[in-house]
């Protein structure tokens, strides 16, 4: 499942990012243990570790000692997580687009294009 | 941070052939580390050495402060890359076998990563497949509390169910107190195990660090690496 070049402790935090924008973890919920996850993943514990001290670091979880590893209950910071996401994703199609010659114009009108026929 | 393991300087050779050469690591406590190489690089010689098996022919080895001996049999707890059980005996004789000898060694935890295998302690040994095989010399070597174990191509040979409860028992095992050296060549299904990875190339240590600096640093998993060094 860790197919990227990126390093274990970061595809683990985009992971569990994903979880929560999509809504399968909420706000508020606990966060598997360190071991039930590195069970899950088959990923040393202590890379496990790093990623939710990081997550931390990034105020998207708190640690409650002795009880485990929460996600914020701060709704703003659940929503600018899904803002950075989504421009993340867009600012690289952009990118890709550019790059195949594609100016503004033209790529706003194939999303246009595509979102009709989507519906 | 306290080195389990010290190696300075360690060659093997065996008449001519020069096995290990000027090999120096030191190995932190609470570490999972990667022994990679292909056959012959050295992998099984230096693990021979850290059990006492073998002398080396030229500079030093500590673990936990001592030399491989005696002292050091007691506190490392080792998974040969063969089956060491006689065809004779039932799985419950080998797990009478361990608790003789080992003073370490947890009989609960034994019938518990029995069950977790799935095997049966009626069973009799000549009886086992290799992946069965595999799963319970691993269970009888993680269930001493040592404070090292060192796994030799713990995943060699078996099929992939056998090797993910094999992998799921080493991370299940793992814990902050003990140090676990594990040799492979099979990289790609061991790799998100390790906190660090040691290469070993024609009996020399050629590159080792942090498994995710080097993921980093690289921009490639370690799998990617190791064929890069090695060549396909």
């Amino acid at each position: 499942m860790f197919n990227e070049n990126l390093p274990i402790y970061i595809q683990i935090m985009n992971l569990i990012k994903r979880r929560i924008v999509k809504g399968e973890i909420r706000r508020g919920d606990k966060l598997p243990s360190v071991r039930d996850l590195s069970t899950e993943l088959k990923v040393n514990p202590n890379t496990i570790q790093r990623s939710y001290h990081e997550l931390e670091r990034e105020n998207l979880v708190f640690t409650q000692r002795g009880m485990g590893t929460y996600v914020t209950e701060d709704e703003n910071i659940i929503k600018e997580l899904k803002q950075s996401m989504a421009s993340s994703l867009v600012n690289s199609f952009i990118q890709d687009m550019r790059s195949l010659g594609f100016d503004l114009e033209e790529i706003v009108s194939i999303i246009d294009e595509k979102m009709r026929e989507g519906k | 941070m306290t080195n389990i393991i010290e190696i300075k300087g360690l060659s093997k050779t065996y008449f001519t052939k020069k096995a290990l050469n000027n090999v120096s690591l030191a190995i932190e406590k609470g570490k999972v580390v990667g022994i990679l190489g292909p056959n012959g690089s050295g992998k099984t010689t230096l693990i021979k050495i850290l059990t006492g098996i073998l002398r080396p022919t030229k500079g030093e080895v500590y673990i936990d402060g001592n030399k491989p001996g005696v002292i050091t049999k007691s506190i490392v707890s080792y998974l040969p890359d063969r089956n060491f059980l006689y065809d004779w005996m039932k799985i419950q004789d080998a797990i009478n076998f361990f608790k003789d000898f080992y003073q370490d060694f947890d009989e609960n935890k034994a019938y518990g990563l029995l069950e977790f295998m799935k095997l049966d302690r009626d069973m009799k040994i000549n009886s086992l497949s290799k992946g069965m095989k595999e799963k319970l010399n691993l269970t009888l070597v993680l269930s001493r509390n040592a404070k090292v174990y060192i796994l030799d191509e713990p995943i060699a040979g078996v099929d992939p169910v056998a090797r993910d409860q094999i992998l799921d028992a080493i991370i299940n095992n793992y814990n902050e107190e003990s140090t676990m050296l594990i040799t492979t060549h099979l990289v790609r299904d061991m790799e998100n195990i390790f906190d660090e990875v040691v290469f070993l190339k024609e009996g020399e240590v050629y590159l080792q660090g942090n498994a995710e600096v080097l993921r980093e640093e690289r921009n490639m998993k370690i799998d990617d690496l190791y064929k890069e060094i090695f060549g396909e």
